[in-house]
């Protein structure tokens, strides 16, 4: 770990004034991910500032009927909020499909969303890659990929985005609003929140140096019912080979995404459109530009699959 | 004293306290911290910290190492580097090296220490380290090089007996099959972790380690010193599993850091080092054939394995069980270990039975199929009456056919439908397996020192160890009961190399070896006493604190202060026995008939293992076995990338081990058979026959769930997702 100096902001505005244009400097919520990252010298912030006493912690009532949850509300304290619970229960069952309870109490909503890959050549320093080294190579597109990306990669990264928490929001239509280090607002919708790899891999998200996520907007309650199937080959603690969220009416329509599969949130508008022909119609349209490896292409199979057991499960409601 | 003879009636057929489940005496100082484990220990002042630097490349030279900015980071005490540092020696089976010179012959061997005031400053100044390579091409994938791998060194690497060709050729149902497991990491909580001081030209070790005397032994070989100087202290050890029979990294660069920094050195491995810096099991190819009359009983039964290690020596003898299990005239068994260059495979709980009965259990289970035959009836029409691969030998006491019988009527065996794929709960396929289960049931020579103070109490001293077994406990209870004194007044003190030889803690002797050892000193405490007194020890009770001898009674107090030595040996009368283990496991799982998906509903095993000293953590130690065993059979596998040669999932992020929610129901049954040949004490032990089986029911559930066979482990979904039936 690169020594650093750190720093306790009062406020939203003292903390994205404090990184401002600092490219070396980071924010700290929960720490999850970030401190194991700063451990294993993949993560080198110089400045660190702790975002924890700024408040962003409630979870509000929005004028047009949905809820605005602050950056800092805990994935315990979302999964179990009464109105989470009774109008998004695709959001409370993905975040308790994440991680542990030990780590569902100290990971936040904002933080959440800007948990980086899990790809193990991302996690050994030793090997290439351009997510942790731009422009050093990807030692995985080659090698063991059986957890990694099938869909929206490139040639330069097959990293998956990992989180459950974002699938579940990505079929909501979540909003992440945001505050620029000029102290200017502005709201991202999640389906351009998390960025391809393309040619910048290192690059998850959208957002600029010193921009820090504030809130996470959901509209108003989607109706319908609600599932969140995640496979993983241990019941427990483990990152997903295939998740599904999905939304669907009584009439069969809906909207489906897909995680584990992807360097983001994985949903197609065309996919959803074709909830009614069952799964099949529905894969053929979400994974039509796959280029999965060898080792992962299993997946698309897979959640062709889960999907099916989703609208099956649906149907005998 | 001696073990010349089969025990015969003794004192511990009629125990009060030996056979009974009673909680770990040791148990409050865990619960509540106080238990000295290696890297938290402060009973050494001045204590500096150690972080270990592991090579980027897996076989090849070091051509340039730059600690200039790392020596003048801030804290930095000393860094001790591989250039400049002479090769030192390997310990006991220690195949790999551990440090020195330019050589790497593994990803992640030692190549730096850097020694600092904080862990902190220890840790970043190691990544100020700078080191260039020149790589060398390696060998990193076992089923390239098996082909030509050659028997493994040793007498015993081919078997045969009578003609297995031909009997086979002439068969009227025949298996054929191949089955491969993956490396595996022994993946235990604590981390291999060390504290090393030096007095003058003396050394002492805080450390997590299994077998005191050989890591005094090894660091004597290692380091070019007298074993005479070196001090190996480790009363608590969070799990071993195998991986830390033996010095590793830890305990090595610990000594030289603390000899070049002038004042102690603690180290802990850290997670993402251990598995390729360290040891690991071995992965397996095995070529299984069985022959067998339509009766189901066996003509001919052949099995061969193909490992790989550094060097070309120590693989995974996956054969172990099969010349033990069942009958069958003609036989054949083969092992050979190919030169790989990945890290030092090494003993991992069961070595060679564990991942034996992964392929032996299945086949069985495809033989019952091909024969129509229940295949708890096919093992037991297999069962033999002299050990099958060594005829000449008789089995010390053997009940595999009641752990098979009583383990049927316990689980409901009955209820399982012959027809695969024909039960389901909801979206669930539901399938039931069996297997049986074999592990040696091995003793060594093992000492104590054992005191008895002017109140009456009694203390044991020996360098055994207690890796989570329970070893603490069972040795105050063979104290207590041969003493004639309750548990309360007997204190044990382990793992200490000041202390007599033990045993230690390895190949399931551990606990046999270690509580007779016990004994034995302690019959030679009685004989102090009786001598002390005036009595004749050997016809005397001791009870209750008290001593009758004929129709004389005295207190244990009256002998005042005394102690005595003593040690077990055991007879060539052994020979003439195979001591083994023996169980029937069974497993009920359910298989998502959408994903793929398999969790376990139920599992059973019922032991076969003599006098159980522990029930309680006899039970603990089983049920661990068969969650390890499930882990194997569902998940475990270190992912080799033959490109680079190493295993890529080097953390418990990517090496995923079972957690509490893939574990159902366990139950765990133990016969009351008691095994004479043994050692006095009738016990033989458990913490590895619960590894031998579970896995190969679980799969042999699989397919009964589902009727797709997979002979390749870890079980995960993609090798069976396109052969599941078609879901809507």
């Amino acid at each position: 770990m690169r020594p650093f100096t750190y720093q306790r902001a009062g406020s939203v505005a003292e903390a994205v004034k404090a990184v401002g244009s600092r490219d070396d400097a980071m924010f700290l919520a929960g720490g999850t991910n970030l401190l194991d990252l700063m451990k294993l010298q993949i993560e080198t912030p110089a400045h660190i500032v702790d975002i924890q006493d700024t408040g962003l912690d409630k979870i509000e009532k929005t004028k047009d009927g949905g809820l605005r949850i602050g950056a800092l509300v805990s994935n315990t304290a979302l999964s179990a909020d009464e109105r989470v619970r009774k109008d998004y229960p695709v959001l409370t069952r993905a975040i308790q499909a994440g991680a542990s309870g030990q780590l569902r109490n100290k990971a936040t909503t904002g933080g959440n969303l800007l948990q980086r890959t899990r790809c193990s050549y991302f996690y050994d320093t030793n090997m290439a890659c351009n997510k942790r080294d731009p422009g050093s190579g990807c030692a995985a597109l080659q090698g063991y990929s059986r957890q990694l990306a099938v869909i929206g990669s490139s040639d330069k990264c097959i990293a998956t985005y990992p989180g459950d928490m974002a699938v579940g929001m990505r079929v909501l239509d979540a909003v992440v609003e945001t505050m620029k280090a000029d102290g200017s607002t502005r709201s991202i919708a999640l389906a351009d929140f998390h960025r391809l790899p393309g040619d910048h891999p290192e690059q998850d998200n959208v957002l600029e140096t010193g921009e820090l996520i504030t809130a996470v907007w959901l509209p108003k309650p989607p109706g319908g019912r609600h599932f969140y199937h995640k496979v993983r080959d241990r019941a427990s603690y483990a990152f997903a080979l295939v998740s599904v969220a999905a939304v669907i009416q009584d009439d069969g329509s809906g909207r489906v995404a897909f995680g584990g599969v992807a360097p983001k949130p994985w949903r197609v508008e065309a996919a959803d459109a074709a909830l009614g022909q069952g799964a099949k119609a529905v894969i053929a349209r979400a994974f039509a530009d796959a280029r999965p490896t060898e080792e992962n292409r299993f997946k698309i199979a897979l959640a062709e699959r889960a999907l099916a057991g989703v609208l099956a499960e649906a149907r005998n409601a | 004293m001696k073990f010349e003879a089969p025990a015969g009636s003794n004192l511990f057929d009629r125990s009060q306290i030996v056979g009974k489940s009673t909680p770990r005496i040791d148990g409050p100082l865990k619960t509540t911290g106080q238990a000295p484990y290696a890297y938290e220990r402060h009973d050494m002042a001045n204590q500096a910290y150690g972080w270990v630097v592991g090579s980027a490349i897996a076989k090849g030279l070091i051509a340039s190492m730059d600690v200039s900015d790392a020596q003048s980071a801030p804290g930095v005490i000393a860094i001790v580097s591989a250039p400049d540092t002479k090769p030192v020696g390997k310990g006991i089976a220690n195949n790999a090296p551990l440090f020195g010179g330019p050589e790497i012959a593994h990803y992640h061997q030692a190549i730096a220490c850097v020694v600092a005031e904080t862990f902190e400053q220890a840790r970043y100044a190691a990544s100020l380290i700078r080191t260039t390579y020149d790589r060398s091409q390696g060998a990193f994938d076992l089923a390239k090089v098996a082909p030509d791998a050659p028997l493994a060194k040793g007498d015993d690497s081919k078997s045969t007996l009578g003609d297995f060709d031909a009997a086979f050729a002439a068969a009227p149902v025949k298996l054929d099959a191949r089955y491969t497991t993956p490396d595996e990491s022994h993946a235990m909580m604590e981390p291999h972790a060390t504290i090393a001081a030096w007095e003058g030209d003396k050394l002492t070790l805080l450390t997590s380690n299994q077998m005191v005397a050989w890591a005094k032994q090894s660091m004597g070989k290692i380091l070019g010193i007298d074993p005479a100087n070196v001090r190996i202290d480790s009363p608590f050890i969070g799990g071993g599993f195998g991986g830390k029979l033996f010095i590793r990294a830890d305990a090595v660069m610990a000594a030289l850091a603390a000899k070049k920094a002038g004042r102690p050195v603690k180290i802990a491995l850290q997670r993402p080092l251990i598995a390729n810096n360290t040891t690991h099991r071995h992965a397996t190819i095995q070529h299984i054939r069985i022959g067998a009359e339509k009766d189901g009983k066996i003509t001919a039964i052949s099995h061969e394995n193909w490992s790989g290690n550094q060097n070309g020596k120590n693989g995974e003898d996956a054969t172990l069980q099969t010349p033990k299990l069942y009958a069958g005239a003609n036989r054949l068994t083969a092992n050979y270990v190919a030169t790989l260059d990945l890290p030092e495979g090494n003993a991992m709980r069961a070595p060679g039975e564990a991942v034996g009965h992964l392929a032996l259990e299945v086949a069985m289970d495809e033989l019952a199929e091909k024969l129509g035959m229940d295949p708890v009836e096919l093992r037991i029409v297999n069962e033999p009456k002299m050990v099958p691969g060594s005829p000449e030998k008789k089995f010390s006491d053997r009940n595999l056919v009641r752990c098979l019988r009583e383990g049927a009527e316990r689980f409901g065996w009955s209820r399982r439908s012959k027809t695969p794929g024909s039960m389901r709960d909801g979206r669930w396929l539901i399938g039931m397996g069996v297997a049986a289960g074999y592990r040696a049931g091995p003793t060594e020579a093992s000492g104590a020192h054992v005191k008895l103070d002017a109140d009456g109490r009694i203390t044991v001293e020996t360098d055994m160890t207690d890796i989570g077994t329970g070893s603490y406990t069972i040795i105050a209870q063979t104290a207590a009961e041969t003493m004639g004194v309750s548990l309360d007044q007997v204190k044990v003190e382990l793992g200490d190399s000041r202390y007599p030889k033990s045993s230690g803690s390895g190949g399931q002797w551990g606990a046999a070896s270690s509580t007779a050892g016990v004994y034995a000193a302690c019959v030679n405490l009685r004989r102090a006493i009786g001598e002390k007194l005036g009595f004749d020890a050997d016809a005397a009770t001791f009870e209750d604190g008290s001593i009758r001898s004929g129709n004389r009674s005295y207190k244990l107090t009256e002998a005042g202060a005394l102690s005595a030595d003593g040690e077990m040996t055991y007879g060539d009368f052994k020979d003439d026995y195979d001591v083994g283990t023996y169980a029937g496991h069974f497993v009920e799982v359910g298989v998502d008939a959408y994903t793929g998906v398999t969790r376990i509903r139920r599992m059973l095993s019922v032991c076969d293992a003599g006098r159980i000293l522990n029930p309680l953590s006899a039970r603990s130690q089983v049920i661990g076995a068969m969650v390890m065993s499930a882990g194997a059979a569902l998940m475990e596998e270190l992912a080799v990338d033959p490109r680079f040669g190493f295993f890529v999932n080097h953390d418990l992020a990517g090496y995923e081990v079972p957690v509490h929610a893939d574990i159902p129901t366990q139950d765990v049954v133990f016969l009351d058979t008691l095994d004479d040949i043994v050692t006095p004490m009738k016990a033989k032990g458990v913490g590895e026959l619960g590894i031998c089986g579970p896995g190969s029911a679980i799969a042999n559930a699989i397919y009964n769930a589902t009727g797709i066979r997979i002979r390749d482990y870890p079980l995960t979904l993609e090798k069976y997702l396109s052969e599941m039936p078609a879901v809507a």
